[in-house]
């Protein structure tokens, strides 16, 4: 029964290494093996962007991602955007505006926006709006996110330092 | 419950302000446990096997090559769970839909259930679980289950509601009606009459969470359930009912909820879970696949409406009638009626009638879904209110407020109405720069207005005050949506003292006292209600201490911005006491300081809105884009405007998405063809537009506050605004919701 791969990774800045069975999937992977259950599993079929991370600087749905694909690559989630206590602008600006409701949504909607606004750091509203169109959110009708990420963007694009 | 309206506020400090919500860092942060996000020592994983049939009798079911599988714990049957069939019909129709006894009666009926090691090996057994099906004849479609012909889904409903009794079993359940005046009358002295019928498809409520659970239930009897719910009170009820166990033995905590909208109103695979851990003595996690909550939770009514209204050449309303069939799936329900009471409720009539008929389909059991009913109701009577002012020769914003409901008047379904803002949200749009903004070419503007009930219900609220003076309040009504930041805000508002100095919990089923559901838009409504009373209860007895403290009787001790003044001419000049001073005190003046409620939270105000849309269309293809969208709503008092604004905006957007482009899709195979995201589209960032809000404050009478519920109302008008938009856009009047781009294109060519 037990026919782990090993598998080596940087998760959030951290080494981390785990065994996994070769259909399980990268989400499964988090949230089973690692505890790290920011992302979550709203279809499994890659249709709800709820498991969104960022795979060596690709936005992916980490229900389609292998665990075993994960080895040598560099992994961002939820857990790694804040700085101890100081929240990442776009986690404060989400408060900020109210930008969540029940909130299941919330982990996938910021790691892609922080990967949007990693490749285009002044977006226009049009583009935000196909930046997270991979994304469903069914509470807010996406207005206040939408807000959330301009704001986060203009406070980004004045900071001195990278997120 | 009644208050004494001398205490109602007006004028606010805490209330109407827009902090961040006291849930806000651990939802942005990940920290946030959802249904999912909990495990337990010993854990088993719960699967459940579904019936692939619409319709079907299950002559056996062999789950003896499952049950031998290595690392399968326990298999389960309906054989395994109490028979409730000479019991309470409805505790039988709960139980029936979570595991069927006898019949599959739709594709996704829960059949048979494993708890396993761990998800592999529990999906590997259900292969190995055998069922004998004999496949019967299935209806899916309202009007084919209504017809006299229907495949028969339960031969032991006859429709209740008419006379004489029926002879014969049907699909019809139940006939209800609602209205006042002579309706035939009234239609034959009308100048212009508009006829039509409309047709809705079934909507899901699209939660991104899926239904999930964790069972432990130990071998004295004593039981745990972790769920993400909208009312752990009545889901232990429920499920304690359905598999006789004491209510107080079963802990039910609710976990974040990741959506819900009605949806998680209902027990699904809950009393699975339980039964499951019950028989193996091992706690098991269930949690649903995006697939089977299509398939088997959710979803709301398809329904087919006939309109008939009349008015003269005045412009007044002289008759309105309409005829409602819902879809119920396969068991009992009071969808139709509620339909009926909702339809006309926006208007001022002397003669209206609605007659609500509840069709039994092999579709998934009809779960309530924002509003419940109302949206459909909404869809055909706004749609044709806006024909018929067209034939009036007037706008439909003038037409609509000629025949406004208003305080005073008898509503449709029977009461007669307190201050309401239906009047008031028309004219604010019929002000609002929106309506005055040019459209181009192939464009149209739709504009529709929307009702519901709201509701109150049993709640319990403890306030407690802790020794340095913060405050802790335990609700019990589930926070669907930033509720603990309103009811901090309360609390401070009452108590006097600053937000941050509160902090709001939802307290499970062993720590509080029985709470209805958040439904009907009751959530802060009615936890305010409670938390203000509890508040009060609270302020006599630091009013007591303090007069304890100063040896001076306590009717000379008033409460003012969270401090004991002393008054009158002996006693003023003794320097007021903080709470924190009668609370750090307490030890010593009577023990701990707290303040309890257990009310029923009568009085809920009803809620109305009207919406604006704008909408392109392009003749080619049948695609749509909503170019601009504006809520107007009564909140009654809007505790935390920001979050209020949050409830009409995601009302809109799922009422758009339902007006669009979403429905289920059946075979002819009687089986659900899009049950995925993919293919169940709902609308996505890219599809919508900025959803303006106006929030308008007509104070509810019995609320101290004036608050109103605001959950519900807002996914009313979309459906009938946004048709009208597009009617108006291609000059074709749109009867089939949702209006995707094959059935534009259709009416385009009809």
């Amino acid at each position: 029964m037990m026919a782990g791969i090993a598998v080596s990774t940087n998760i959030n800045s951290d080494n981390a290494e785990f065994l996994c069975h070769a259909d399980e999937t990268l989400l499964d992977v988090l949230r089973d093996r690692l505890g790290l259950m920011g992302a979550k599993e709203g279809c499994g079929t890659g249709d709800c962007g709820a498991c969104s991370i960022i795979l060596d600087d690709r936005l992916v749905c980490s229900c389609l991602v292998l665990g075993a694909e994960a080895e040598g690559g560099r992994i961002e989630t939820v857990e790694g955007m804040a700085q101890g206590d100081q929240l990442h602008p776009l986690q404060q600006k989400f408060l900020e505006h109210a930008a969540l409701q029940c909130g299941i949504c919330t982990p996938g909607f910021l790691i892609a926006a922080k990967d949007l606004l990693a490749k285009n750091p002044d977006p226009t509203e049009e583009e935000i709006r196909f930046g997270l169109a991979g994304n469903l959110c069914r509470c807010t009708g996406y207005d206040k996110i939408v807000r959330a990420v301009q704001d986060a963007a203009g406070v980004m694009r004045g900071a001195d330092h990278e997120f | 419950m009644n208050f004494d309206p001398s205490h109602s506020k007006r004028s606010f400090s805490s209330v109407g302000t827009r902090p961040i919500r006291p849930d806000g860092v651990d939802k942005v942060t990940g920290r946030a446990r959802y249904g999912a996000d909990f495990n337990m020592p010993g854990q088993l994983v719960g699967r459940i096997l579904r019936s692939p049939h619409a319709h079907a009798n299950i002559r056996k079911i062999d789950t003896s090559k499952a049950a031998q599988l290595p690392g399968v714990k326990a298999v389960l049957t309906a054989a395994d769970l109490p028979d409730l069939t000479d019991g309470d019909a409805a505790m039988y129709d709960i139980l029936d839909n979570c595991m069927a006894r006898k019949k599959a009666l739709y594709d996704g009926h829960a059949v048979a259930a494993v708890a396993a090691i761990d998800a592999r090996t529990a999906k590997q057994a259900l292969k190995l679980i055998e069922v004998e099906y004999e496949l019967l004849p299935h209806v899916t479609d309202v009007d084919q289950a209504f017809a006299p012909d229907a495949p028969l889904i339960n031969d032991t409903i006859f429709t209740t509601g008419v006379d004489p009794k029926p002879d014969r079993p049907s699909n019809v359940l139940m006939r209800s009606q609602f209205g006042h005046g002579d309706v035939d009358a009234g239609m034959a002295s009308a100048d212009f009459v508009v006829e039509r019928t409309f047709k809705t498809e079934q909507t899901h409520q699209g939660y991104i969470e899926p239904h999930a659970c964790v069972a432990s239930v130990s071998s004295d009897g004593t039981a745990d359930l972790w769920v993400c719910t909208q009312g752990h009170f009545v889901y232990r009820q429920h499920c304690a009912q359905l598999l006789g166990m004491d209510a107080s033995k079963l802990r039910v905590t609710s976990s974040e909820i990741g959506g819900g909208f009605g949806g998680k109103t209902h027990v699904w695979a809950e009393p699975v879970a339980l039964a499951l851990s019950r028989k193996v003595g091992r706690p098991v996690k269930l949690v649903m696949t995006r697939d089977e909550v299509f398939r088997a939770s959710g979803p709301t009514s398809a329904t087919s409406i006939d309109v008939k209204i009349g008015a003269l050449k005045d412009g007044t309303i002289i008759a309105a009638d309409a005829t409602l069939r819902y879809s119920c799936g396969p068991y009992a329900g009071a969808w139709a009626e509620i339909g009926a009471m909702t339809a006309f409720a926006c208007y001022k009539l002397e003669n209206v009638r609605t007659v609500g008929y509840e069709v039994l389909v092999n579709r998934p059991k009809t779960a309530a879904y924002r509003a419940p009913s109302a949206p459909m109701a909404a869809f055909a009577v706004e749609s044709a209110i806006d024909e018929l002012a067209k034939k009036v020769g007037m706008n439909p914003i003038d037409f609509r407020i000629r025949n406004a409901a208003q305080e005073g008047t008898k509503a449709s379904y029977g009461p007669v109405y307190g201050p309401i803002g239906i009047g008031p949200t028309l004219e604010a749009v019929k002000n609002h720069p929106h309506m005055k903004a040019p459209l181009g070419k192939n464009q149209g503007r739709g504009m529709a207005c929307g009702f519901w009930f709201n509701f109150g219900g049993q709640t319990c609220t403890d306030l407690n005050i802790g020794k340095d003076g913060t405050v802790s309040l335990a609700v019990g009504t589930v926070d669907v949506g930033g509720s603990r930041a309103s009811l901090s805000l309360v609390a401070a508002e009452e108590l006097g003292i600053d937000y941050s100095q509160v902090r709001t919990v939802i307290a499970d089923t062993s720590s509080l006292g029985y709470n209805d559901m958040t439904d009907g838009s009751r959530g802060t409504f009615s936890s305010s209600m409670a938390t203000i009373s509890a508040a009060r209860n609270a302020i006599k007895i630091l009013r007591e201490r303090a007069a304890q403290m100063w040896d001076i009787p306590v009717e000379d001790v008033t409460w003012e911005k969270g401090h004991a003044v002393a008054k009158g001419e002996t006693h003023g000049n003794l320097p007021k006491l903080s709470l924190k001073e009668i609370a750090a005190a307490s030890g010593t003046t009577g023990g701990p300081i707290a303040g309890h409620s257990e009310i029923v939270a009568d009085g809920a105000g009803v809620s109305f809105a009207t919406h604006i849309c704008d909408i392109e269309v392009d003749p080619e293809t049948g695609a749509t884009k909503v170019l601009r969208y504006t809520v107007v709503q009564d909140a009654g008092k809007a505790v935390h405007p920001t979050y209020v604004e949050g409830q009409y905006q995601g009302g809109a957007a799922q009422g758009i998405g339902w007006a669009l482009n979403e429905e289920y899709i059946y075979g002819k195979d009687g089986r659900l063809q899009n049950a995925g995201f993919l293919d169940y589209r709902i609308p996505v960032c890219s599809d919508l537009p900025m959803i303006d809000t106006q929030i308008l404050e007509i104070p509810n009478p019995n609320h101290p506050y004036g608050v109103r519920g605001v959950g519900e109302t807002s996914i009313v008008p979309p459906l009938a605004a946004v048709a009208n938009a597009v009617s108006n856009a291609v000059g074709v009047r749109m009867l089939h919701i949702p209006m995707s781009p094959p059935r534009i294109l259709a009416a385009l060519d009809a």
